[in-house]
């Protein structure tokens, strides 16, 4: 007889919030007229900011429920207050761009929350089924959003591609999930490996299994050779959108990535750190070297995260050393995410602002930015070189920490990390590219009128990402109590 | 007075900083204003950092003025800053150098203007390169070294003549290459040191006492190598400087000439040498072969080029060949040659390119068929100290380019314990032709430019002579020059303690 369990709702607080949000933006939409539709956006942004209260709440706690399939720990709290800081800015930059639109703003929104309600329950899965469910509740409202551009055929081309690629990779997925059940007979995370590192581990059909899973994170993540819908997908996309996606998506991918990897399938790591090798050089190469012939910015910030993949994909190639080493792995990956959500943000937001302007996002189109719109020039200026991996910027310790494990693992991880390095340094190719445009080239010379809201939150991630780069330990402080390393 | 030995090296290097920013705020359009804060500020840098010549103990060979204090305490890096007798001449020439470039900037700001920007950016280069020269932190040591790289790329990208952005990011990526491998190679000192460390001082006790097994020593050889030898840099890694030092604002070039090149001889001296022992006396007949081609090559570019700045540009690469050389013998007269030659050539150099750009405001060309010849009729001052700083740059005795060279190719005659002595011995006659060559390119230029009989073309052109700002700017440096020619000791008796203790502690001294 099954046992009813008492559900903690302290620990879902956070779920529940959103998805209260969720239902009230449906609604009152229905309700509103149609100067008044935006109102949805600063419904949403309450919501998520209630949301982001509750998470707070649970610093420090280590709560578990549902039996054992949604758990609360400094991993799950980080990731939600990151999932959660996305939303607002993604909330931010949406709101001109789809109230001038005149877009479907309820919609919109309803659908916006909801792909992040699947983020956050990602960070508290410790069990296959709920981490699909969550991931195919990123995914799905995004195949909708993508398309949202409704009357440009190249944003429905985007829907589809993302919505056929979505299936096919959750297909193969769940294909390679239902074989581990088979084989392990469990869904819970921990029963998967204390199973695999007994006799269930032996034999190929696991192998098989952890490998078709492995491709379809492939697609989400858009590792090479999976990556091609991407740029098509993000250029395609309403500009907030493809932040979206390059962002929240791909780290809700990672996250779940992180969880599958050291939780449920560490005892085979020996069969796939070299996927991971593999995986990870790939990616950072082939997207680099395709970024640097772009011409339209959305397009080249896509290639340019699918490089910036590899490099999340790298520490997951040195598990299987000492313990310290995989955490220091984890620690990297992880903190590359974070930091990488934070500095491609803050250039979408700028390429937001340039959107309203010059609706082709052309590299050209950001020539004399400088004297445009100073701010927001610096404030891209300074996230390109983060990007790129340049001190005093957040984003050198991102890739410092990812160097640091690699060339303490040794051996392979050692080629690996030669390999990024010559990898950032093609980057500053392309990102300087844009820099040169904005600093070097004579634009027009009206000022560009950028909305508050969108030069504040520029300003405030370019803030983040110097002071980040001076004071690391700041933000360096979290992984060690978050890691999922036992 | 503690609180003074603590924070006076903090002070000096964040004041330009924090002046970047200040200029940073304010409004446009007060352009006076705006250069007169940058003079102040690089002004009350350079009064700090020659204050600490008071307090700074010549005698002692250790660290003087060290902070050593918690900054990421996950990877256990430090704030670990202070200077010897091998930084401090390389720290003072930056403050100095810098305060130089601020009054000349008083007068000139190259077009397209943007004075605010111009001037921010050089007062955030100064701390980048003052940074270099006191980091006792491998990890704050590259963080200042790539510090240097953004307001570089964009003064040469911004204020650059016609072929600027090809050579802005050139210098970029050129230089970012090297010093990726770099910091790959500070890993690998970190972690493979027990128990691990960033701390250079550390480090160096560790490798002296046989800490790093050989294998490791030459592998992070090569990546520490890499980004040195770029920045110097050592032929063949030369091709990203003829075009950065031609295209960059005349400010651009004498900073660039002047400290940024010095960081890379400086690494060599205060990192690879020290930490990995074995492998820099192993690879250094390389180091020295390719000094001395260097020596050569720089002297046969010289000879071939048709543009003033770029000649100046080429041999900055023959003259770091020299220091190069010094360091390569790995004895005490050579590295001490070295650090007088990186002092000398950042004086000497520089003061060229501030007459290069002088040269190039009044004539608007930098060819030196067109500007034909005749200067001495001209603009007899400029002619003259263009004829004084390139004579002294040639190496005349008497002149602060004499010693650097004398002292490394005697260096070569007898190298370090272990090294090949009829190798050196042949380096050093080719670095002495090199010398001859040298002395060559320099006086045909002289003759091509400031001799002979002044062309139709500039004798109804109203040319100025020598401005007062310019002579503000410049006294120092010729003061200098002269100074550092009679007095060596001046230089020279600064490193001594600290180079030999140095090497006693690699076991070479």
């Amino acid at each position: 007889m099954l046992e009813t369990q008492a559900v903690d709702y302290h620990a879902i607080l956070p779920e529940l919030i959103v998805s209260g949000t969720i239902l009230l933006v449906i609604v009152v939409d229905v309700f509103l007229g149609r100067d008044r539709k935006w109102w949805a956006m600063p419904i949403s942004l309450v919501g998520t900011a209630g949301a982001l209260a509750a998470t707070l709440t649970l610093i420090g706690e280590r709560r578990e429920t549902f039996d054992g399939m949604f758990v609360v720990d400094p991993f799950a709290v980080l990731f939600k207050v990151f999932f959660l800081g996305t939303a607002i800015v993604v909330l931010a930059i949406s709101l001109r761009y789809f109230r001038e639109g005149r877009y479907f703003q309820g919609e919109y929104y309803f659908l916006l929350l909801t792909a992040f309600l699947g983020s956050l329950t990602i960070a508290s899965s410790r069990d296959l089924l709920m981490l699909f469910i969550s991931l195919e509740l990123v995914s799905a409202p995004g195949f909708l959003i993508a398309a949202f551009r409704k009357s440009d055929p190249r944003s429905n081309e985007s829907g589809l591609k993302f919505f056929l690629i979505g299936v096919l990779s959750a297909a193969v997925m769940l294909y390679g999930m239902s074989l581990i059940y088979g084989v392990t007979g469990t869904t819970r995370l921990d029963g998967i490996a204390e199973a695999l590192a007994g006799p269930a581990g032996e034999g190929p059909l696991p192998l098989a299994a952890i490998f078709m899973v492995i491709v379809g994170f492939g697609f989400k993540v858009s590792a090479v050779p999976f990556q091609f819908w991407a740029p098509d997908t993000y250029e395609g996309a309403p500009v907030p959108v493809a932040a979206f996606l390059s962002v929240a998506s791909k780290a809700a991918g990672f996250a779940g990535l992180l969880i599958l990897m050291f939780l449920g399938f560490g005892p085979l790591s020996e069969f796939w750190t070299p996927i991971f090798f593999v995986l990870s050089a790939a990616t950072m190469t082939i997207g680099n070297l395709l970024a640097l012939q772009q011409t339209q910015v959305v397009r080249l910030l896509a290639y340019s995260s699918i490089a910036q993949a590899g490099y999340m994909l790298l520490p997951f190639a040195l598990v299987g050393g000492s313990v310290g080493n995989d955490r220091a792995a984890f620690a990297a990956s992880m903190l590359y995410i974070l930091i990488y959500g934070v500095m491609n943000l803050g250039a979408f937001t700028v390429v937001v602002a340039i959107a309203r302007d010059a609706p082709g996002v052309l590299v050209s189109d950001f020539a004399g930015l400088s004297r445009r719109a100073p701010v927001l020039a610096i404030g891209m200026g300074v996230f390109l070189v983060s990007l790129g991996g340049i001190p005093p910027t957040a984003g050198f310790w991102a890739k410092f920490f990812i160097f640091t494990a690699a060339i303490e693992r040794g051996g392979l991880g050692v080629w690996l990390a030669a390999i990024m390095v010559v990898n950032s340094v093609i980057s500053l190719y392309y990102y300087l590219a844009i820099a040169k445009q904005m600093f070097f080239a004579e634009g027009e010379d009206r000022p560009l009128a950028s909305p508050a809201l969108l030069t504040g939150v520029a300003a405030l991630a370019m803030v983040a990402v110097i002071v980040l780069g001076v004071y690391p330990d700041l933000f360096a402080r979290f992984p060690p109590g978050a890691t999922l390393v036992p | 007075m503690s609180g003074w030995e603590q924070s006076a090296i903090t002070i000096a290097t964040f004041l330009p900083a924090a002046g970047a920013m200040v200029i940073a705020m304010l409004p446009r359009d007060r352009d006076r204003f705006i250069r007169g804060t940058a003079v102040v500020v690089t002004g009350a840098a350079l009064v700090v950092a020659v204050a600490m010549l008071f307090s700074f103990d010549f005698g002692a060979s250790g660290l003087q003025f060290e902070l050593d204090v918690a900054w990421i305490s996950v990877i256990g890096a430090r704030y670990h800053v202070g200077i010897d007798g091998i930084s401090l001449a390389l720290f003072e020439l930056t403050f100095l150098l810098t305060f130089l470039c601020a009054v000349y900037s008083w007068k000139v700001i190259p077009k397209p203007g943007k004075t605010k920007a111009f001037l921010a950016l050089m007062l955030l280069l100064e701390t980048g390169m003052a940074g270099t020269f006191i980091a006792f932190d491998l990890v704050l040591f590259f963080v200042f070294w790539e510090l240097v790289l953004v307001p570089m790329y964009f003064l040469i990208g911004i204020w650059g003549s016609a072929n600027r952005e090809y050579a802005a990011i050139k210098f970029f990526l050129y230089t970012l290459f090297g010093s990726v491998f770099m910091l790959l190679g500070f890993l690998g000192m970190f972690f493979q040191s027990e128990p691990h460390t960033f701390d250079i001082i550390r480090l160096q006790e560790y490798a002296a006492g046989g800490g790093f097994d050989r294998t490791f020593q030459l592998v992070a050889f090569i990546g520490v190598f890499l980004g040195f030898a770029i920045k110097v840099p050592m032929w063949p890694f030369h091709t990203w400087l003829p075009d950065a030092h031609t295209e960059a604002p005349t400010v651009g070039s004498v900073l660039l000439a002047g400290i940024l090149l010095k960081m890379g001889t400086y690494g060599f001296i205060r990192i690879a040498l020290p930490i990995l022992p074995d492998a820099a006396k192993s690879w250094a007949p390389w180091i020295a072969l390719l000094g001395v081609i260097a020596i050569v090559y720089g002297a046969l570019a010289c000879l071939a080029q048709k543009d003033l700045k770029r000649l100046i540009a080429f041999s900055s690469v023959g003259h770091m060949g020299f220091v190069m050389l010094g360091i390569a013998t790995m004895t005490p007269v050579g590295i001490n040659a070295a650090i007088f030659g990186m002092v000398a050539h950042g004086v000497i150099t520089g003061m060229l390119f501030f007459e290069v750009g002088s040269i190039y405001d009044r004539y608007h060309t930098r060819e030196i068929a067109e500007i034909g010849g005749g200067m001495m009729l001209k603009v007899p001052y400029l002619a003259g100290l263009f004829a004084f700083t390139a004579i002294a740059s040639l190496g005349l005795p008497g002149l602060a380019g004499f010693w650097g060279e004398v002292l490394a190719l005697l260096s070569a005659f007898s190298p370090a314990e272990g090294l090949s002595i009829p190798l050196y011995r042949t380096l050093m006659v080719f670095g002495g032709i090199g010398t001859i060559l040298t002395a060559g390119y320099f006086l045909w230029m002289l003759q091509r430019v400031n001799m002979g009989t002044l062309p139709d073309r500039w004798r109804d052109e109203a040319i100025v002579d020598v401005s007062r700002v310019e002579w503000v700017a410049w006294a120092p440096l010729l003061v200098a020059i002269l100074l550092l020619g009679v007095w060596p000791r001046l230089i020279l008796g600064l490193s001594e303690e600290a180079v030999a203790s140095l090497l006693t502690l690699v076991g070479l001294g």
